[in-house]
């Protein structure tokens, strides 16, 4: 009997591995920075280079912090849905324009609508390692004691932004 | 004929030369890959250092590379942290800390041993007892199960085979 159960059980084992290995995303590389502090940086506003924007400045806000580049495909997909998001005002949305140029950045927003209340320039990368960011794009939602409390990585989906996104921050806005 | 066989040698000139020239295409294509800035710090000791972590750090982008390996723009970018931060005088240990404190541990090809990280280590040496210890019994129960009943039609043969020899074939 055990002749014949034996091989069974371990068929099951091995497809119980292979379909769970299936599901997994080993893409996705979870963020030691979840419940963290949002990592301190002070950058030229891509519409007005002189003027500085910093994690300070977004205090006791609810804000996203969007990485998206000019030169990323999938930030062209993403982007319809992050303009609607933004048009529902849920919360703040901050761009990082990361390893970028400035004149293909604000290229880009013109042609395609323009969903950021402001966006920073981070063109050697360095506030992009700051936030782990390994693929764009990447987004982040930070709540108003400045902690980053969800990362999402590559292109945010409608899904996503019913899902995800739009409850997490109802939950964290209505936090004090 | 003998105009034919000319060209059949010239069109097997040309595919030895085509072959040599992929060929050539391709080592050069090697190298083009291989290609990464250099890196020179003053201090042979931190040189070292420099040369160890860039090949113990994973490119994140393309998970199986270093970042000494990969051509990846954030693996030039991570190079150039490593790089700076030697020159600040920090630590071999002070980068990993920088590292893991961005991308987690999974940056790190040498990851530490923790709770987290358990299985990693412990899963293949669990593995191995486990096929230990499944020979063995297989084994064991191989020899008790064969052995008594070859035994015997053994001994049979050869009582068979004495008695041939000994006294002749009698059938």
């Amino acid at each position: 009997m055990l002749k014949y159960i034996l091989p069974l059980l371990l068929f099951i084992v091995l497809a119980v591995f292979l379909a769970l290995g299936l599901n997994l995303h080993p893409g996705e590389i979870p963020s030691p920075l979840l419940n963290k502090p949002a990592p301190a940086f002070s950058a030229s506003k891509l519409q007005a280079p002189e003027e500085k924007l910093t994690p300070a400045d977004l205090k006791g806000k609810v804000w996203l912090f969007n990485v998206w580049a000019s030169w990323c495909a999938s930030c062209r997909s993403e982007h319809p849905i992050l303009n609607q998001l933004a048009q529902q005002k849920a919360a703040i949305i901050v761009g990082l324009n990361y390893k970028d140029e400035p004149d293909a950045a604000k290229g880009w927003l013109e042609q395609l609508g323009n969903p950021y209340d402001v966006s920073i320039m981070d063109q050697d990368g360095r506030i992009g390692i700051d936030y782990g960011v390994y693929g764009v794009p990447e987004t982040f939602v930070i709540d108003k004691q400045g902690l980053i409390r969800y990362k999402h990585t590559g292109p945010v989906t409608p899904d996503d932004v019913q899902q995800v996104f739009l409850p997490l921050i109802a939950k964290l806005q209505a936090e004090n | 004929m003998e105009h034919l066989s000319i060209i059949g040698n010239r069109s097997m000139r040309c595919s030895t030369s085509c072959i040599l020239a992929v060929v050539f295409l391709l080592i050069l294509s090697g190298t083009a890959c291989a290609s990464v800035e250099a890196r020179k710090l003053a201090n042979p000791e931190q040189q070292k250092v420099y040369e160890n972590l860039t090949s113990e750090l994973r490119c994140l982008v393309c998970q199986n590379q270093t970042i000494a390996d990969s051509n990846a723009e954030l693996a030039a970018d991570l190079r150039r942290q490593v790089y700076e931060m030697l020159e600040q005088g920090k630590s071999k240990q002070d980068i990993i800390q920088f590292m893991t404190d961005r991308y987690g541990d999974f940056v790190l090809y040498n990851p530490p041993f923790k709770a987290k990280t358990g299985v990693l280590w412990l899963g293949p040496v669990a593995f191995l007892l486990i096929g230990l210890v499944t020979v063995f019994l297989f084994v064991r129960r191989k020899k008790s199960a064969v052995s008594p009943g070859y035994r015997n039609e053994n001994a049979e043969k050869l009582v068979k085979v004495r008695n041939l020899l000994e006294k002749g074939d009698q059938s």
